[in-house]
């Protein structure tokens, strides 16, 4: 090894060093353990006793993870699609630069940046509250609306509404996405007397696809891993139809004190997060255009 | 004519699209300045028939004895103190991924870059233990000394400025026989500002946010930041005060908007180059 080399080595590693012990400590080592606690019985009081297989076993048997199985897989495939094909819209939309684009953008993004708050998780309550805003607008135009968070059909699509509402910063990396676009492509295609809409799908939705892709991802872990709204607007009710994976987690982890069964669910939501990732790379062949390969 | 027609409708369009996106929001400060009565008789009104700060006083004194004062001073200092160390560690972690070639740097990258896709759920439960052994609980070090060991997001948005700035200034420097760290405290750090205050300003933001934190780690009022403090003011079991409670949600989004109205640009960029959750 050159003493340049050992140099390299050397500074190299302690560069990246403060992410290198994060990494091991709060990450690698509570992975490890969290595995091993999944084959345990554990309420933090007691030493940890082996159980085997008994939490995963369990898991098949309760009610309410399948439950909570439900209404995370309903979530996530409503809310994501509803919230990418919003900002693509709105992208598509803001994408004419003018004197006002950077207001607009500013009114369509703002909600994304404040609606993961407490205070808008807490607002949505009374929103959807029985004498709540939503059902005095609807009051207005004759109807009268339910009782949102109290009824098992239409309490999820409460928190599924919010997460649409956020679809400012997805819209964003969509319109810096248009912007790489060449116009070229277009002012080719409209001397050749292309449609507006066969030029969305010949030439945007194509030159888009891997900002789709890229997107698609980001939502799909995050739609996994939603817990903060649904713990404070509808604490997982009614019936258990907004029971997520992350509340039922923190529920039999912090409240019943069963770390073991805990981790071994956290097992099983991080493989269902690997899964979906992997089939959307996978797939991402069939649809997602790389330059190289030319527009067919 | 015909195409100023064309932008007439445009802009009604997007207007009018735009209205629910932001009707919640001036909603919410609207009411937050109006009579307990009136909050409910005149609800969907942005513009308050009486203007009053009474829900202000009275939701600033917070509950158990404890004002909002306290949860605002603790959300400052777990979002300030973290976010110093974020942006440092970060930085240091950046350049070495950008710029040094030591060996393993591919591998440990990928490594990096995979545990963004890890739910959190599968590390909080080992941790909490792990802190709870330390005798954190009640304390601010879960929430504040993680963040001295960088964020994965934030690496990678100060590594793509990084990779966007000549080579040649690294190597110009080195053959005046600068080592690595000068050059990164001289050279890179000034050059890297906007990257660095990106970070600077999603670090703070996400942590004056977080509330699942403080939920496992803090169960004493004292120690509440304000997102905490503002889920026990809102209480659904006992007779919610709207009025204080929407006085202190805007007073809670303040920040936030600050770094929306000033900072704009930073959070733009922030979220076109890494797809960070804005």
């Amino acid at each position: 090894m050159s003493k340049r080399e050992r140099y390299n080595n050397i500074t190299g590693y302690i560069f990246i060093s403060p992410w290198l012990i994060g990494f091991f400590v709060f990450t690698f080592f509570p992975i490890i353990a969290s595995f091993i606690l999944a084959f345990t019985k554990y309420d933090i009081l007691t030493p940890p006793r082996w159980i085997a297989f008994d939490n995963w076993l369990r898991m098949l048997s309760d009610e309410r993870y399948l439950h909570s199985l439900k209404a995370t897989f309903y979530y996530v495939f409503t809310a994501v699609p509803l919230r990418l094909v919003f900002a693509l819209l709105v992208a598509l939309l803001l994408r004419p630069t003018t004197r006002l684009t950077s207001l607009f953008r500013g009114i369509y993004y703002l909600p994304s940046l404040i609606g993961g708050s407490v205070a808008i998780a807490i607002i949505w309550r009374q929103i959807f509250g029985l004498d709540g805003l939503t059902n005095f607008l609807l009051h207005l135009v004759g109807i009268k609306g339910p009782n949102w968070l109290g009824n098992p059909s239409t309490a999820i699509w409460t928190l599924i509404v919010l997460a649409a509402w956020q679809f400012g910063s997805s819209m964003l990396i969509f319109l810096a996405g248009l912007k790489q676009i060449p116009g070229s492509l277009y002012e080719a295609a409209s001397i050749d007397g292309a449609s507006i809409w066969s030029q969305f799908i010949k030439i945007t939705l194509p030159m888009l696809s891997p900002v789709i892709l890229f997107n698609l991802i980001i939502q799909i872990i995050n739609g996994f891993m939603v817990f903060t709204q649904a713990y404070i607007v509808t604490s997982g009710g009614p019936l258990d139809t907004t029971l997520f994976y992350a509340l039922y987690v923190y529920q039999r982890a912090f409240q019943n004190l069963e770390m073991g069964y805990a981790s071994a669910m956290a097992w099983i939501l991080l493989i269902i997060i690997a899964f979906f990732t992997i089939l959307a790379f996978k797939s991402s062949r069939l649809w997602v255009y790389y330059e190289s390969e030319g527009i067919g | 004519m015909r195409r100023k027609s064309q932008w007439i409708v445009y802009y009604i369009a997007v207007f009018l699209l735009g209205i629910p996106m932001i009707y919640p929001v001036l909603w919410l400060i609207g009411s937050s300045f109006k009579e307990h009565a009136e909050i409910f008789a005149n609800i969907g009104s942005i513009i308050p028939n009486k203007f009053t700060i009474e829900n202000y006083i009275e939701g600033w004194k917070g509950f158990g004895n404890v004002s909002f004062a306290t949860f605002f001073r603790n959300s400052f200092i777990i979002a300030g103190i973290g976010t110093i160390g974020t942006v440092i560690s970060s930085a240091l972690v950046a350049y070495g991924f950008a710029r040094i070639p030591f060996k393993g740097r591919s591998f440990w990258f990928a490594v990096m870059m995979m545990t963004l896709m890890l739910p959190a759920q599968v590390q909080i439960i080992p941790q909490y233990i792990m802190f709870n052994r330390l005798n954190w609980i009640n304390t601010f070090y879960p929430l504040i000394i993680p963040r001295f060991f960088s964020g994965v997001f934030f690496i990678f948005l100060i590594m793509q400025f990084i990779r966007g700035l000549p080579i040649d200034l690294d190597e110009s420097a080195e053959i005046d026989g600068a080592g690595r760290f000068k050059i990164f405290w001289w050279i890179i750090l000034p050059l890297i500002k906007p990257a660095l205050i990106t970070t600077t300003l999603f670090s703070f933001y996400w942590t004056w946010d977080d509330f699942l934190g403080p939920l496992l780690y803090l169960n004493q009022a004292t120690l509440y930041p304000v997102s905490l403090a503002l889920k026990n003011f809102a209480d659904p079991t006992a007779v919610t005060n709207w009025g204080a409670v929407f006085a202190m949600s805007v007073l809670s989004l303040i920040p936030v908007f600050l770094i929306f109205v000033f900072f704009q640009k930073y959070l733009v960029e922030g979220i076109a180059t890494t797809g960070m959750k804005g």
